[in-house]
């Protein structure tokens, strides 16, 4: 399964789920919830961490972060 | 007296309209228990007070930061000396969807709430439009305001609601929901996700999207070069560069009227009062203790005013951003920045500022390296050490080689300090600990000169209160240790000096400068001195820089005026030059001089890496909520310090 980690910039994604851990209802209260349409805006200098656009709001995240982030990337 | 909590998500226009609502009538004090300043604030309506507590911004009631988690711990518990009557939720207008969550939760709870919608410019530049009456029927037992706290939109409507405390004919909610325990994450996932989808549908019947948002595009036009892969540190760098530059140059001219004015008021004071032991207390230790505390507002208050208009534009969540992956490795945090370059100005405020860090072993390891930085109370003692041993000369025809040493001595720190944490990580290995980022990215805004100045006011109250008394109790028993001596071996000692035949100024200075130094000699602290001599001769210092390191511990700065009265050199207007003079001339009983490049360097190394300031101490203790890691910290870097010093004084002999 794809994570958001692995995502390619600026490619709209939907989350599908956040992976059990105990970062999860920190990532879900900053919106991260199933169903959510998001994109990586631009990446940190090494390419980590990331800048994610959730609804017009800039989220950023380091890759390890991104990594509970279960998403599909739309066609 | 009444309590109006204010809450609401990070970068929500909070602390604006707290300042709106308090102006300069706000202070800080303690939540009970936890080490999280609070933020309070008094608002009069008539005769009766209402008190404004400003929470940490949170994204909800389950915080995961120290800074945090006083939100939940007061709000968890109706019986708490802190429980609002009146809880003002700041809801940003331009993210109702994520903003809601943490309203919902407290209006959940049965609080009486007012739901301030701000930022409302923001949101109709996105092309958003909120049906406030929808928004109501929604959540029916809240008053809901429009408002603008940058601009003061809104604050008439607010004051009113405060002044009702909840009275305006809406009761809270009766059937409040229970809390979900801090430690079940998995009850608190559910629940979270359930609130967004009913969250959701309210959004999609409250808010009405138009296309094409401009100021987004603003924000990342400007970050495609703020976080560019090189673009990006260069311009961090020469940032840093400029506000330094500026805090030095710009702070010499206050701290020299201050300077002046203590010198001027102690002699002033000696005059006009009787001779005696009050005087002296007053004159030596009491005015100068004070006027070494003030003398460091101006470098502070610069330093803090330039990195607050960074962080109220947005820039500073962006550093944090670019500099992450580079602190990693070394078990620190892309957040460990601002506290390390605060550090270097004061560790004091420097360790305060660790409170956004979420992760604890990074937050311990940024509090523990962050003293290491080279402060602005180095800086006399670098300046005196390096004019008297490093040769004024310049290499490649242009680089200042005294210049280049002090610029040399910043970065022994930041290695130094990055080194530490280093070895640190390793000890931290064991209790591994899930690190945790996660940080907004705000839109760039104009920063709001009000919050920026209230935010420096605070720093300076905060370094001024907590160090300042540290300093000046230390400054009176360094001044009781130097003024008493056992039996009257220190009546002697000044006896035996002969006292001049022609009575000239210049004659009768220098009797009583060699007085000062017998005294000093058969003072407790020359015992001292003396007594701990043999643990320092390897580094080259004698028993007189013994007593400067001692009084150190004050300030690091005391060295200075030690040394000068140590070796019986009246300082005038602060000319360093009879001091050094003097020094130079300074030779052991076998001719061979004291101050040599190898005793000098040595000096220099011992004074970057020991922890001489009681106050920075004073601060972990309160952050950690524990002796043990200011006592790790006072003994590592003096192991580090004394190490360094031998090994400089060894190989320089």
């Amino acid at each position: 399964m794809k994570t958001l980690a692995e995502a390619k910039l600026h490619k709209r994604t939907t989350i599908t789920g956040i992976s059990d851990s105990d970062l999860k209802p920190k990532l879900l209260e900053m919106g991260l919830y199933t169903g959510k349409v998001v994109s990586i805006l631009f990446k940190a200098p090494f390419g980590d961490p990331i800048a994610v656009d959730v609804d017009g709001y800039v989220l950023s995240m380091r890759l390890n972060e991104a990594s509970l982030v279960q998403i599909e990337e739309h066609v | 007296m009444k309590k109006v909590g204010l809450f609401g998500n990070p970068n929500t226009g909070k602390s604006s309209l707290f300042n709106r609502l308090t102006g300069l009538k706000q202070r800080v004090g303690n939540f009970p228990g936890v080490t999280v300043d609070k933020q309070l604030g008094k608002l009069k309506f008539g005769h009766e007070t209402v008190q404004i507590i400003d929470f940490p911004g949170t994204y909800s009631i389950y915080p995961r930061s120290a800074d945090e988690q006083v939100v939940y711990k007061v709000i968890s518990n109706p019986n708490h000396a802190d429980y609002p009557d009146l809880a003002l939720v700041v809801v940003d207008a331009s993210n109702l969807e994520r903003n809601l969550l943490l309203f919902s939760q407290i209006y959940d709870l049965g609080v009486p709430t007012v739901l301030v919608l701000n930022l409302t410019d923001v949101a109709s530049k996105n092309g958003l439009v909120i049906n406030i009456d929808q928004l109501q029927s929604h959540f029916p037992n809240t008053t809901i305001i429009r408002s603008n706290a940058r601009v003061g939109l809104g604050m008439n409507e607010i004051h009113a609601a405060i002044s009702q405390l909840g009275n305006t004919g809406k009761s809270p909610k009766s059937n409040s929901v229970p809390l979900i325990a801090m430690d079940d994450p998995a009850a608190q996932s559910t629940d979270t996700t359930a609130r967004f989808e009913r969250i959701k549908r309210i959004v999609a019947d409250v808010v009405t999207k138009k296309e094409n948002p401009a100021s987004r595009q603003f924000s990342s036009r400007l970050d495609r070069w703020l976080v560019h892969p090189v673009l990006g540190y260069v311009i961090f760098f020469t940032l840093l560069l400029v506000i330094f530059q500026t805090v030095f140059s710009l702070a010499a001219y206050p701290m020299d009227w201050i300077d002046m004015a203590f010198a001027n008021l102690s002699e002033w004071t000696a005059a006009a009062i009787p001779e005696g032991l009050f005087s002296r207390l007053l004159t030596e230790a009491i005015i100068p203790g004070i006027g070494g505390v003030l003398i460091f507002i101006p470098q502070i208050g610069l330093l803090f005013l330039l990195i607050s208009i960074l962080e109220e534009t947005g820039y500073m969540a962006r550093v944090v951003f670019i500099m992450d992956k580079l602190m990693r490795p070394f078990g620190l945090n892309g957040k460990s920045v601002v506290p390390l370059i605060s550090s270097a100005a004061c560790a004091i405020p420097g360790v305060m500022a660790t409170r956004t860090i979420q992760s604890w072993n990074e937050r311990l390891t940024t509090i523990l390296v962050a003293p290491l930085m080279s402060c602005s109370a180095r800086i006399p003692v670098y300046t005196l050490l390096i004019a008297l041993v490093i040769p004024d000369q310049k290499i490649w025809g242009f680089l200042n080689l005294q210049g280049l040493v002090l610029f040399g001595m910043y970065a022994l720190g930041l290695v130094m300090a990055l080194l530490v944490a280093l070895v640190i990580k390793q000890f931290f290995r064991k209790r591994a600990e899930l690190s945790v980022f996660l940080l907004e990215l705000p839109a760039y805004k104009a920063p709001r000169w009000a919050n920026v100045g209230l935010e420096v006011f605070q720093k300076v109250k905060l370094f001024v209160l907590d160090a300042g008394k540290i300093i000046l109790a230390i400054s009176i028993v360094l001044w009781a240790l130097a003024s008493f001596g056992p039996g009257d071996n220190m009546e002697k000692a000044a006896a035996a000096i002969e006292a001049p035949a022609d009575k000239n100024e210049i004659n009768v200075t220098a009797y009583e400068d060699r007085v000062a130094a017998a005294k000093l000699e058969h003072s407790y602290m020359g015992i001292l001195g003396k007594t701990i001599e043999p643990v320092i001769r390897p580094l080259g210092y004698d028993w007189k820089m013994g007593i400067s390191l001692l009084t150190s511990f004050a300030a690091r700065e005391v060295f200075v005026g030690s040394l000068a009265t140590i070796y019986s050199v009246h300082q005038e207007d602060d000319d360093p030059k009879p001091l050094i003079d003097r020094l130079r001339s300074e030779k052991y009983p076998d001719g061979k001089p004291v101050y040599t490049l190898a005793s000098g360097v040595s000096l220099l190394v011992f004074y970057a890496f020991a922890m001489q300031c009681m106050a920075t101490l004073a601060v972990v203790k309160r952050e950690t909520k524990s002796w043990k890691w200011p006592l790790i910290q006072l003994g590592y870097m003096g192991v580090l310090a004394y190490l360094g010093a031998f090994i400089a004084y060894q190989l320089l002999k």
